[in-house]
């Protein structure tokens, strides 16, 4: 039996055959016959964000908090200019998005039409791929495929570019294709994967060193079984935060630019770093000449371009991680490694992460671990970028896969709070808690309101400096003090903006008993503001100064 | 063509990549962003369909420096990209079509 249905119906079937139960997004002209189509549908619910770059992260939360590909959508022209710096924080932090945007009728492209801009050419280098549909039979392969290409080896966002007129063609439709799913990716080589388990049998300092990658691929628990198996010291980058749960006798922390300096130190003293998911980023790295100078490298990961990007592997295996780790697993041989194990705990000692004023929730790190002790770890925790980003990420303890998100390769402030939207409609069981500072709220404000609508259950802890503090911090130490452009004259009142834009808010400054109200805010279901002041010149330390070796860090 | 000259280029090492991809019209935007993005100048580019015109075969001239194999690399993640091959620059591909560019 053939049914007959618009481009813009068949699109949304096509997502409802994909399984996607919410879409989130912004509308405009050039997408309102799919919007006509998507209000048809009983399948799937609509967010409506206030600003597309809102709906962008808010798709990006509920990929990053679930594994799954996450649809987000936007008009032409500034709908679609709006949507790109999600769809780019994506592409750098691997997160399976796909994008669908309107545009101007195929016979105005080129016409420099109202709202038209080349939205294919603008994302050609901040996708992964992309597609500009020339007809609504060819939805029928675009989009299952956009969504394989999303979810499949190393994912990443992918932007279908669909004209108006496509979305109103009318064709008939006999069969579906199947759902576009991640395709299978060939297995480690076993004669590599033999030769990195005798190195790393034969080492005396290894460190097992995780990326995001091993999140992705859901490979968190073999890691841990490893490091466990072979006793090995592990360090994590920003984005494989929770991988391996930070008190676990083996967790080294994060690594690079705001690593406690055991963790940095241990890696200087490596002889072998087995890199999994992991990209070498500089951030991580440090001035890459001096990063783990006595240490061999064996190097997993499912990109084949990573290897060998930043720094030569002497073994290099291109694998799904989880896969790759599974035939390591039985390869390495048990091994206490007492000594090693030793000099890291006692450089642990020697060299702890200071956190100070961990005791009032009234400092950094004190809210932070307030906030921890309020929560157990189904919680999920999103930050903005700056100061208060990293202080979380040395502070709170993170326990388990996907329970933190952040923005790492892009840094963008403004993901905090709708990534958290994201989260909490995902995975509507848990409580979200989104760390942000005075600076980032403000870049994403509007979407207080989507949280309100949505009624989503999302703690914001707002650590209100006065300030771009970690603009503060550089201009402070290597700008000759030189502040400018950096504090804030005005000051919003985030309590009322907050209460103002629909959602309840607290201010811990004002609180007789700040532990007690916080834990009042954090427990009472649906959206609140909690707001803090901290003071502007404290730093983020320890710190690699930008382009030093890892090991030259300053500050406490 | 950018700021170094003829004489100059000549002795720099060359080499002729081989693409094979799907034909439609992005597909010789994404190969030459990559190169484009990384100021990695493209001496020079032949594309014309092959067979019955599902695919193109896009010849590059390039200069052949660390950043090659890395560049290569890139150039195989994109999904259009069916097949790619490396030549030296003495290839015929190009040598040929010296008459056409006679200053
Ligand atoms: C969109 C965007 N613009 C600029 C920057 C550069 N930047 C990084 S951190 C930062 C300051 C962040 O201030 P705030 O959100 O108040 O956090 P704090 O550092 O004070 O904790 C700036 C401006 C950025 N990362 N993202």
């Amino acid at each position: 039996m053939t049914e007959t249905l618009t481009g813009a119906q068949i699109a949304v079937r096509l997502l409802e055959r994909q399984g996607i139960r919410i879409v989130t997004g912004y509308p405009g002209g050039a997408i309102l016959p799919i919007y006509d189509a998507l209000g048809q549908s009983t399948a799937i619910r609509h967010v409506l964000a206030r600003h597309e770059q809102g709906a962008g992260f808010v798709a990006q939360g509920m990929a990053r908090a679930t594994g799954q590909v996450a649809v987000c959508m936007a008009s032409s022209g500034p709908g679609a200019t709006n949507l790109l710096t999600a769809v780019a924080d994506a592409k750098l932090d691997s997160i399976p998005l796909v994008a669908i945007t309107g545009q101007v009728p195929k016979a105005m492209i080129g016409t420099d039409a109202f709202q038209e801009v080349d939205t294919y050419g603008l994302s050609i280098p901040i996708t992964k791929h992309n597609f500009l549909v020339s007809s609504a039979e060819e939805l029928l392969t675009v989009i299952p495929r956009a969504f394989a290409i999303a979810a499949s080896g190393r994912p990443g966002p992918v932007l279908i570019d669909i004209p108006k007129d496509v979305q109103s063609q009318a064709i008939e439709i006999a069969e579906w294709p199947e759902p576009g799913r991640a395709e299978a990716v060939p297995a480690a080589d076993p004669a590599l994967i033999a030769r990195c388990a005798a190195l790393i049998n034969a080492a005396e300092r290894p460190v097992l060193y995780l990326g995001g990658g091993v999140i992705h691929a859901g490979a968190a628990g073999t890691a841990i079984e490893l490091a466990e198996k072979a006793s090995l010291p592990t360090v994590m980058t920003l984005m494989a935060l929770g991988a391996m749960p930070v008190d676990h006798a083996l967790a080294l922390g994060m690594l690079g630019m705001h690593a406690a300096r055991y963790t940095n130190l241990a890696l200087e003293e490596c002889d072998l770093l087995i890199a999994v998911g992991a990209r070498f980023d500089d951030r991580a790295t440090g001035k890459v000449a001096a990063f783990c100078p006595q240490a061999k490298i064996v190097h997993i990961d499912i990109d084949p371009a990573e290897l060998g990007k930043i720094k030569a592997a002497h073994i290099g295996i291109v694998a799904d991680v989880g896969e790759a780790l599974d035939q390591l697993l039985p390869a390495v041989g048990a091994n206490a490694r007492t000594a090693w194990i030793d000099r890291c705990r006692a450089l642990k000692t020697e060299f702890p992460l200071a956190m100070h004023g961990a005791a009032d929730p009234r400092s950094h790190f004190g809210l932070i671990r307030s906030v921890a002790a309020c929560l157990d770890d189904e919680a999920t925790v999103a930050t903005d970028v700056g100061q208060h980003q990293m202080w979380v990420a040395q502070a709170y303890p993170l326990r388990r896969p996907r329970q933190w998100l952040t923005s790492g390769g892009l840094g963008t402030m403004g993901f905090g709070v709708p990534a958290a939207i994201g989260a909490a409609l995902a995975e509507p069981q848990r409580t979200v808690v989104c760390f942000t500072g005075d600076g980032s709220i403000l870049m994403n404000i509007q979407e207080l309101v989507t949280a309100a609508e949505e009624n989503v259950n999302l703690k914001i802890v707002l650590m209100d400096n006065s300030a771009l503090g970690l603009v503060h911090q550089q201009q402070t130490l290597f700008y000759g003090e030189r502040l400018f452009a950096s504090q804030f004259k005005a000051r919003p009142d985030f309590i009322k903006v907050a209460q103002g834009l629909g959602i309840a808010a607290v201010d811990l400054d004002l609180a007789a008993n700040p532990c007690a109200t916080l834990v009042e805010a954090i427990t009472r279901p649906g959206p609140c503001l909690i707001h803090v002041s901290i003071d502007s010149e404290e730093k983020v330390y320890p710190m690699v100064p930008p382009g030093a070796a890892n090991r030259d860090m300053i500050g406490a | 063509m950018n700021a170094i000259n003829r004489k100059e280029q000549n002795t720099l090492a060359r080499a002729v990549l081989e693409i094979d991809v799907n034909n439609h019209p992005g597909v010789m935007s994404h190969v030459v962003g990559l190169f484009s993005r990384r100021a990695y100048n493209v001496e020079g580019i032949l594309c014309l369909p092959v067979g019955d015109g599902k695919q193109s075969r896009i010849w590059l001239l390039v200069i052949e420096d660390q950043r090659l194999p890395q560049m290569m690399k890139q150039v195989e993640k994109l999904e259009d990209v069916i097949a790619l091959r490396r030549h030296t620059a003495e290839h015929a591909v190009f040598q040929d079509l010296e008459s056409f560019f006679r200053p």
